[in-house]
């Protein structure tokens, strides 16, 4: 435990660099994709055809291995393999992956009797798309954001191996190290740590936006 | 006025779905259509607001074309009760009510305000205001969706099918209520239904479709149970419409016999005020089972000539002081001539529309 507090206590700047890193690396591939996953996930819940080519990508997209695609990245991108961007996009595309997904299915569950009366009200198109039809997909698209978050968080620390940034660098320095335990044990603490606080700010969001999807319970 | 003028619609993967309806619907009045699953009457209904385009044909409010104007704008202008209510999930019961007022433009502040008011007017208490419509139970969801519907103040109130998710009882709550509220607001209702006692009950007038939205008949309530244009419609309205039709006629121009009258060896009692007691024969006294007074229609008095054990009903004044006796032989009197004068007043019809068209 003290061996822990020592290396905090020498290296403690590092380790606040590769969590702040971290938590980039992690989160603004999160939010690319969500921007990107409103307007194609309404795409794909509208049309048939582009249903079919948008689930099979995504599909497909995730069946990559993170470390292939982060390896493969820079010879398509023509970026050096240590540059961050790499991380961003791949992540950014797997996210993208699941969101376009959980966007379409929340859009597909909106009831279409409520839609119709809105049209009948004398919505126009765009503000029923924002202010009816997106509020109420948004609980399926915020559980999808729950998922992307997590899984984001921990896919960052596969990008140490390739000597990117974030708290993974933490668990290879251990390793060099020879398996000395304190920078791994901080890592990983931090880690879950992380993952555990975005979650729950989610839930948080998604409760206070979403108050009408609890109450009544039928 | 709304007017049908040979509208046809035919979906894209061909189903003809409304084919060449002309119609015109009174303005003031309920309109009900009324027919067969799939025959087309929502179909009718939305092309009066354009949710669906006409393939062809058009439809005309107070004159002006349906398409002169802006889809939106027509629509926040004509009132629309959706089958199932159809409220917005995500918003409470008072912000439901006021999205066509928020649409128009009307503060949030002054449309909740509004809101809370027709909330009451539609038979709800005002507090179920912050509730979500989850909250409410099926017939609560089906007033809000009215209140939603007339918040706006709108002339023309569109209704497809208000009451079918509903159980009997309170879709006979909610049959009444819309009665009393349109006696109020005089509004042009259209209302569909595949319910014809609903159609009967509430409609000034009712248009009977077959498949395709052919119109089989477009009539009165009492016409159509008295006079069935073909068998479908006949099929359509069912048993007893004859006793059913006495519903719709007014008992005033029934011949009375004086209170005194003896019917079959009984007399009618009064006590001192002139009430009635009973009726007194050999086996003493019978009860009379009820009375009847102004207004009455001639279901009521002939349902009270068979229950009566003297084959007569009892008319009383608004004191409840017995003023007239109906006999079955007068009351069939009434309802003969009354049928002749229908369908007399029908041929009178045709022949005028025949001359007219
Ligand atoms: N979008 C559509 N595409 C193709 N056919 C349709 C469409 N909407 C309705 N129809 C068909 O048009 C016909 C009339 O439909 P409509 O919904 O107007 O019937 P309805 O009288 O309201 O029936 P219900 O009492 O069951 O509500 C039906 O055969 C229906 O299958
Ligand atoms: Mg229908």
């Amino acid at each position: 435990m003290s061996e822990i507090w020592n290396y905090l206590e020498t290296n403690g700047s590092s380790v606040l660099t590769a969590l702040v890193q971290h938590i980039w690396l992690a989160l603004l591939p999160v939010a690319i994709a969500f921007v990107l996953a409103l307007p194609l996930g309404a795409l794909v819940h509208r049309y048939l055809p582009v249903r079919h080519v948008a689930l099979t990508t995504g599909s497909v997209v995730y069946t990559v291995p993170s470390l292939a695609l982060l390896l493969l990245l820079p010879g398509v991108l023509g970026t050096s393999v240590l540059d961050p961007t790499n991380v961003v996009i791949a992540l950014t595309l797997y996210s993208l992956a699941l969101l376009v997904r959980t966007t379409a299915d929340g859009l597909d569950a909106v009831d279409t009797t409520v839609l119709q009366a809105a049209t009948a009200m004398g919505y126009r198109p765009l503000r029923r798309w924002f202010t009816v039809q997106l509020p109420l997909a948004m609980p399926v698209v915020l559980t999808g954001l729950r998922v992307a978050t997590v899984a984001n968080v921990s896919m960052v620390s596969v990008a140490a191996l390739i000597g990117i940034g974030g708290l993974g660098q933490l668990f290879t320095r251990g390793f060099q190290l020879g398996f000395y335990l304190p920078p791994i044990v901080i890592g990983l603490v931090l880690s879950v740590a992380l993952a555990v606080v975005a979650d729950v700010l989610i839930v948080a969001v998604q409760r206070g936006i979403t108050p009408w999807a609890r109450a009544g319970g039928r | 006025m709304i007017e049908f003028e040979g509208v046809t619609k035919r979906y894209p993967d061909g189903t003809v779905a409304v084919e060449d309806l002309s119609l015109k619907v009174e303005t003031g009045r309920i309109t009900v259509f009324v027919g067969p699953s799939g025959c087309g009457k929502t179909t009718a209904l939305r092309m009066i607001n354009r949710m669906i385009q006409p393939t062809s044909g058009r439809i005309l409010i107070d004159g002006d074309d349906v398409t002169s104007r802006p889809d939106a704008d027509l629509r926040r202008g004509i009132g629309y009760v959706i089958q199932g209510a159809g409220l917005f999930p995500h918003r409470t019961v008072l912000d439901n009510v006021a999205t066509v007022p928020v649409l128009q433009g009307v503060s949030r502040r002054e449309a909740r305000a509004s809101a809370r008011e027709l909330l009451e007017r539609v038979g709800l208490s005002a507090n179920l205001g912050d509730r979500y419509p989850s909250q409410l139970s099926g017939g609560q969801q089906q007033r809000v969706g009215v209140a939603r519907a007339l918040a706006a103040d709108p002339p023309v109130l569109l209704m497809d099918e208000p009451f079918s998710a509903v159980d009997p009882v309170v879709r006979d709550d909610l049959q009444q209520e819309l009665l009393r509220l349109q006696g109020d607001l005089g509004k042009t209702i259209v209302l569909v239904t595949h319910d014809i006692d609903e159609a009967i009950r509430l409609g000034d007038k009712v248009a009977v479709f077959a498949q395709g939205a052919r119109l089989a008949q477009y009539a009165a309530p009492a016409d159509l149970l008295a006079v069935p244009a073909d068998d479908f419609v006949s099929s359509l309205v069912g048993r007893d419409r004859g006793f059913r039709g006495l519903g719709f006629a007014d008992g005033a121009e029934i011949a009375l016999k004086p209170v005194g009258h003896t019917v079959d060896g009984l007399t009618l009692e009064l006590d001192a005020d002139g009430r009635p007691v009973g009726w007194r024969g050999p086996d003493g006294l019978l009860p009379t089972e009820g009375t009847f007074s102004d207004g009455a229609n001639l279901r009521t008095i002939t349902d009270l000539v068979i229950l009566s054990p003297a084959g007569a009903a009892v008319r009383v004044d608004e004191h409840g002081r017995a003023d007239g006796l109906v006999l079955v032989e007068d009351l069939a009197g009434r309802v003969r001539t009354q049928q002749r004068e229908r369908l007399a007043a029908l041929t009178q019809d045709q022949v005028e529309e025949a001359e007219a068209g």
